[in-house]
């Protein structure tokens, strides 16, 4: 395989995180004002207003209604992550992806083993701590340490003392935690995962049976705990779609099969191989 | 079953008590998070402090929408709550811009699309914090402040009175008025002073309030179109024969009736 196709989905998805930055760079730069603000709210071509629902909620849980164009946005950009699962924010949206990879590469090459260990459930207990805040403070008060509106704002508006936050998350997760910050404390991934329960565009182990357990997918992948169902489940009738909402559809799995076990493909995949088919089918 | 029923439970325990700490450190750094400098000013229409914290997303908009480019969003470090839009009237006003596009470009209404006429925004109130080195209080023609308010004659006047230091000249004294004064900053950014003497305070540091049970007896009396407890007196000089009083004229000699 050559290079460019074993990295295929990477690739992509770096250039749509740069691409992404990109557009919003463009104005503060070289006063091309495609796109204004940043991934809390942005205004493209003022028409099309984006807000981030969570940092919305929780404006909204402090106390303030928000006006129109807030919440057009963010019934656009529900609508849009219902339809291709919430995390895919994550891998291909959200600038903290590239420096978390990077300190998981970083990890990998130093052969960093151990360290802290929590449950990936902790976001949603995260998430849920920011809401209670929010709440009780009576403002937005996660934004005050988001580090992913720290380094998106931060390259648009100026970073002040924020890079600290965003280098602090880098060295966390090289040292203290395996795939820390967004495999197990991001409250916003956690937030855009439960708009992923029912997502149509899904990765599929359409060629399961083509699996020789190299493991490679399960190394590479960073929610690890999303694979196995789907792969290996066909005996017990479970579809090849990958179930779990916490799926960030980055498409690292199918770049690294030697099999080419993985495509992506709808909630509704079937499994390629007919004898494979005819046996989840018939369970 | 009793095994995983307590598992279950500590689980659930250990994540409570952990997050719980990290909301608790949150929630003691958002309140002094709440707290605005007094030189930090909000672009027009924002709510007070703490309705605005829970309003703005910190999106940013407004400081793109501003044509003076006066706004910035705060960095983390900086004594306003990150990431929320402020200026600071020394290093550059609010132009006061008739159309208010940092409002228009509010997608939550954190700042107040209500408010359409910005001369009745309220960005804080001027006072002259410091007359001892107010150069017109000292007596010297200044009044740089008064010739930048944009509400001139309304939210800034010179008061004339009389310099008692050299005895023949006049004190021409700024005074704030804050029925009119929109806390745009003018004032305080072109006082020539290296520290100026007249500054932008949030409202809530710069504004009396009288109380409730207050009655101006003068106002009162204008209301009613008379006085409201004894008939005006009149009033009667005791002048030496042939000679009058006039308010304004002074003292005369009695007219030929």
């Amino acid at each position: 395989m050559s290079p460019l196709r074993a990295h295929r989905w990477l690739l992509l998805r770096r250039s749509s995180q740069l691409a992404i930055l990109a557009l919003f760079l463009a104005g503060p730069w070289f006063g091309v004002w495609i796109v204004k603000g940043n991934l809390n709210f942005s205004y493209t071509l003022d028409t099309l207003p984006l807000t981030d629902p969570y940092v919305l909620l929780q404006s909204a849980l402090a106390g303030h209604l928000p006006a129109d164009r807030a919440l057009i946005g963010a019934a656009v950009v529900v609508a849009f992550y219902l339809l291709v699962g919430g995390r895919s924010y994550c891998a291909w949206v959200c600038p903290m992806n590239a420096v978390t990879d990077l300190a998981a590469r970083l990890r990998g090459r130093l052969g960093i083993k151990g360290g802290a260990h929590v449950s990936r459930s902790v976001r949603f207990w995260v998430f849920g701590a920011t809401l209670l805040v929010a709440l009780a403070s009576g403002s937005v008060a996660w934004e005050l340490v988001n580090p992913v509106s720290m380094l998106h704002r931060g390259l648009f508006f100026g970073f002040g003392l924020g890079w600290t936050i965003v280098l602090a998350v880098f060295l966390f997760d090289v040292f203290v935690m395996s795939r820390g910050w967004c495999g197990r404390l991001c409250p916003v991934g956690a937030a855009y995962s439960l708009l992923g329960h029912a997502r149509l565009l899904r990765v599929a182990a359409v060629r399961r049976d083509a699996c020789d357990d190299c493991n490679d997918c399960f190394v590479v992948c960073p929610e690890p705990g999303v694979i196995h169902a789907p792969l290996k489940g066909g005996a017990r009738g479970i579809g090849p779609a990958i179930a779990s909402a916490q799926c960030t559809n980055c498409g690292r799995c199918i770049d690294v099969c030697p099999k080419d076990v993985f495509a992506f493909g709808s909630r509704f995949a079937h499994p390629s191989t007919p004898a494979d088919a005819t046996q989840a089918h018939a369970q | 079953m009793i095994a995983t029923r307590r598992q279950f439970l500590l689980d659930a325990a250990r994540m409570a008590c952990g997050t719980g700490l990290l909301g608790l450190a949150l929630g003691f750094h958002a309140k002094p998070a709440q707290a605005l400098p007094p030189t930090a000013l909000r672009p027009p229409g924002a709510a007070a402090e703490a309705g605005f914290l829970g309003a703005c997303i910190r999106c940013g908009l407004c400081v793109r929408d501003c044509p003076p480019q006066i706004l910035s969003l705060a960095t983390p470090g900086q004594p306003v709550a990150t990431g929320t839009p402020y200026f600071i009237a020394r290093g550059g006003a609010c132009e006061m811009c008739e159309n208010i596009p940092c409002v228009k470009a509010c997608p939550t209404g954190a700042l107040d699309h209500q408010l359409i006429d910005i001369a009745k925004a309220r960005m804080g109130l001027a006072v002259l914090v410091d007359p001892e080195t107010c150069l017109s209080v000292l007596g010297m023609r200044c009044e740089v402040c008064y010739r930048a308010c944009p509400l001139i004659d309304k939210a800034l006047t010179l008061e004339p009175r009389h310099n008692e230091r050299t005895g023949r000249h006049a004190i021409f004294q700024p005074v704030v008025h804050s029925d009119a004064c929109t806390g745009c900053g003018k004032c305080e950014a072109d006082c020539v002073l290296p520290t100026p003497a007249i500054r932008v305070l949030p409202l809530a540091l710069a504004k009396g309030r009288l109380g409730e049970h207050y009655q101006l007896g003068w106002e009162e009396q204008k209301k009613a179109g008379h006085s409201l407890v004894a008939p005006d007196a009149e009033h009667r000089y005791n002048l030496p024969q042939g000679i009058e009083y006039e308010n304004g004229k002074g003292l005369s000699e009695e007219s030929p009736r």
